[in-house]
């Protein structure tokens, strides 16, 4: 059987044509058809424009005839178009009338919102022709990967173990020893790393294409240029930034991405997508067109009474989310992602912006939000929220969830910060960061899924950094060091900066120790910041989003001079992954429901069963009853941890383990490797059963089997 | 069974794609399997990607092999980051390429 609507009705300087279908958006093959289809609300007029490949000027431009309109959409097809030899953009006509919100301007060729594939800034770092009238160029994707069995692995939440990581950072520096230094390909050739170190997810810092010489300069300091490295800007929502892929010359930079996913999945390790729906690469009113602000400008942005942009992202312009046709924008892209490239899941730059409504103000129940609550494709997709936004908004603890979103939890890098310099006041804090923060998601019933635990993130010090400086040396970015955050609750251990001084640099890695045991032994999903397991350090820079350099590069030669830290992370994360009783979905009861002979949680302090509760402590520590955690009927052992960040040492007795049982070391954090960490499974038993001494800033771990 | 080789030019892209495909999709017709032989093809572009890929599904569902030979270092370098090479048998020549066969 033949269709009958495979035939052209109009033909344009010998293009045949004919109306295209307005859904979905972008510009998608049939057949010998290509359908492209662009919406906006306030446009009079639009046309679509072709060019040959990297060509600078079109060699048609195409009117969307009147019978290739339906409601506020413009669509056409176009037949025996060599896809792969073309780029398009549009044209829109409207009225440029600032202060009701539109900015038309029919001089301008924008780049469609739906690209799936963006050419322009290919090859990282190549300095781009400004006076080109079409800097990012919307291509036509080839969308049949051959994924075999692939699938979204459906990692349950609270087993992940997530590694933040950034395409150049990871591969770019000394000793990375791979072909292709900052790319997907090159991530590819260091999976047996990620294996090696246990991590069993990535968290991709943005891969949505970006212009890295968006507001580029050279450095007032060390006359570098800066760039934008991090890629919190987007140029599109749709499309990988194509100087990630070292095939990004040849436009096969999808492809490249979805091998990375594929071959990620193959070695069990999930793919988180760091995701900017907050703001656009266009700025504000005196940002140039890229897109949005000429396809559809009040659609698009968030705009004060008077049509100037509102700022809640800090970066010139805010993305109005919870403009229903925006909205479906962000649903659509995060399912492309999931669908097309198998994404696991999503954590959200800034999310509290996608709370607010047009008028910038915070909803109880955004319907964004809510949609990607109930959204079928997303169904098992993780979601994740930085919970606050630039604009004052502060949500950990109270972000709308339905039961589906997680959220970066500040207050445990906060709380675990302070008491890691042995701040007082602070253990009451402490204490609920330990257990999955009930006092945050307990009340909603979300559970300890919610909490994504991290000491360090990509925002702020490494965790080398984090105990070799008191302060920000952000002087390398031009900003007279007024950027990046200034209360950091770090502590140098004793020098500013790197130094040579054995005792300083023996606390700097106990201290780096004591950091991934609190992170590994907490309830919640732990995320470490790529590089802190071999010690990376950025010189004191607290925000390195525009050194494209060796100050945010990791050095790969650390993982030789810090072998004992890495080996160190190494053990802790295995530990974490072999031990369920570590791993809690919902939270603890503090009571031994069963009748298993101990509580499935217990407090304890320099005494057994009696924790420290005043303010000033520095010591407590903890039970963990591994008959409460079966895995296929089999329980788990006993843990304890006690941790002591006093500068004296301290005696922990030791609660009795049931009948048979006896206490291992796991670790010792102030012990020299190799009696810092022992291999899980081969913990020796300790001597004395009934006391432990805790060094100064000190946590030992136990194993009762 | 029998085998029959297909020669590439130097690039394999959307300009010559079907021609290249036609060519391949003949020799499968008449029931014989394929050896295509790269050794003059210095790129390939997405849609050559397709082109293999897809020569080597047809074989499949025809009970027949296809095998790449004298792959270039651009290309299989391409061939490597998209992907695309677990899916092919590929020998540096032919001769190795025709011993295999053979065993």
């Amino acid at each position: 059987m033949q269709r009958v609507d495979l035939f052209p009705t109009h033909e344009y300087k010998g293009l045949k044509l004919r109306a295209g279908r307005p859904y979905p958006f972008g510009a998608m093959v049939f057949g010998n058809m290509v359908n492209f289809s662009v919406y906006s609300r306030y446009a009079t007029d639009c046309t679509l424009v072709l060019f040959h490949k990297h060509e600078e000027k079109p060699f048609v431009e195409i009117p969307f005839f009147k019978e290739f309109r339906m409601g506020n959409v413009f669509s056409m097809i176009i037949f025996d178009l060599d896809y792969e030899d073309i780029e398009y953009g549009y044209r829109m006509d409207g009225p440029f009338q600032p202060e009701e919100g539109h900015r038309f301007d029919k001089s301008k060729i924008l780049l469609d919102p739906y690209a799936k594939l963006i050419a322009g800034r290919d090859v990282w770092g190549q300095l781009p022709n400004w006076d080109k009238i079409y800097q990012y160029r919307a291509r036509v994707v080839f969308d049949d990967f051959d994924w075999e069995n692939d699938m979204p692995l459906e990692t349950p939440v609270n087993d992940l173990v997530v590694y933040e990581m950034h395409v150049r950072n990871f591969t770019c520096g000394k000793g990375a020893n791979v072909k292709h230094p900052g790319t997907f390909a090159g991530i590819v050739e260091k999976i047996p790393y990620l294996k090696e170190l246990g991590i069993n997810c990535v968290e991709l810092m943005p891969i949505h294409e970006f212009d890295e010489f968006e507001n580029s300069r050279i450095s007032p300091v060390d006359g570098r240029q800066l760039c934008n490295l991090w890629g919190y800007s987007n140029v599109g929502f749709f499309a990988p930034k194509a100087a990630y892929a070292s095939s990004g010359r040849f436009g096969m930079q999808v492809d490249e991405l979805k091998n990375l996913v594929k071959k990620l999945h193959t070695n069990g390790i999930e793919v988180i997508l760091d995701v900017v729906f907050n703001h656009t690469a266009e700025g504000n009113e005196n940002g140039p067109y890229i897109s949005y602000r000429g396809i559809d400008n009040k659609t698009y942005y968030m705009l004060t009474p008077e049509g100037y942009y509102f700022n809640f992202s800090g970066c010139g312009n805010t993305l109005n989310c919870n403009n229903p046709n925006v909205r479906d924008m962000i649903v659509e892209s995060l399912r492309y992602w999931v669908t097309d490239y198998h994404i696991d899941g999503f954590r959200f730059d800034l999310a509290a912006i996608l709370g607010r409504d047009q008028n910038g103000n915070p909803m109880s129940n955004p319907p964004l939000l809510e949609s990607l609550a109930h959204d079928p494709i997303l169904g098992k997709t993780k979601l994740i929220a930085e919970a606050w936004d630039a604009g004052g908004l502060y949500q950990v603890g109270s972000f709308p969830s339905w039961g589906r979103w997680a959220e970066w939890n500040g207050k445990f890098r906060d709380s675990m910060r302070r008491f890691l310099k042995s701040d007082e006041q602070v253990l009451a804090d402490v204490k609920e960061r330990i257990i999955g923060s009930p006092d945050l998601y307990a009340s909603q019933k979300r559970g300890i899924k919610a909490s994504v635990n991290f000491i360090t993130a990509h925002d702020g010090f490494t965790l080398m950094d984090l105990v070799s400086y008191n302060n920000k040396h952000n002087e390398a970015n031009g900003e007279n060091n007024c950027d990046g955050e200034n209360l950091n609750n770090s502590w140098n251990c004793g020098f500013e900066g790197e130094c040579n001084d054995p005792d300083i640099n023996h606390l700097r890695h106990q201290q780096i120790k004591n950091a991934i045991s609190l992170l590994m032994v907490s309830q919640g999903i732990p995320m470490v910041l790529s590089g802190d397991e071999i010690g990376n350090s950025q010189q004191g820079n607290n925000n390195a989003y525009c050194q494209d350099n060796e100050i945010a590069w990791l050095d790969w030669n650390n993982l030789e001079k810090n072998a004992d830290i890495f080996r160190f992370f190494r053990r802790m994360i295995l530990f974490r992954r072999l031990h369920k009783v570590l791993r809690y979905e919902d939270h603890l009861s503090h009571s031994d429901f069963r009748n298993l002979g101990y509580p499935d949680f217990s407090w304890h302090g320099v005494r057994a069963w009696q924790p420290e509760t005043g303010h000033n402590n520095l010591t407590v520590a903890f039970m963990l009853n591994g008959l409460y955690a079966e895995t296929d009927g089999e329980a788990d052992d006993f843990i304890y941890v006690a941790i002591n960040m006093h500068w004296e040492m301290h005696g922990f007795e030791l609660p009795m383990l049931p009948q048979g049982k006896v206490w291992h070391v796991f670790t010792n954090t102030g012990m020299n490797a190799p009696e810092d960490i022992f291999e899980p499974g081969q913990e020796p038993v300790i001597d004395n059963q009934h006391e432990v001494l805790v060094g100064p800033r000190s946590i030992i771990i136990l194993v009762g089997k | 069974m029998t085998t029959d080789i297909y020669k590439l030019g130097e690039e394999l892209d959307s300009f010559n794609y079907q021609e290249e495909q036609d060519g391949i999709l003949a020799i499968l017709e008449k029931g014989q399997s394929v050896i295509l032989d790269m050794t003059a093809c210095k790129y390939v572009s997405s849609t050559g990607l397709r082109v293999l890929l897809y020569s080597k599904k047809v074989a499949a569902t025809k009970g027949l092999k296809m095998y790449l030979v004298g792959i270039s270092e651009e290309v299989r370098d391409i061939m490597n980051v998209t992907g695309f090479d677990s899916f092919f048998d590929s020998f540096s020549t032919m001769e190795e390429c025709l011993k295999a066969i053979e065993n």
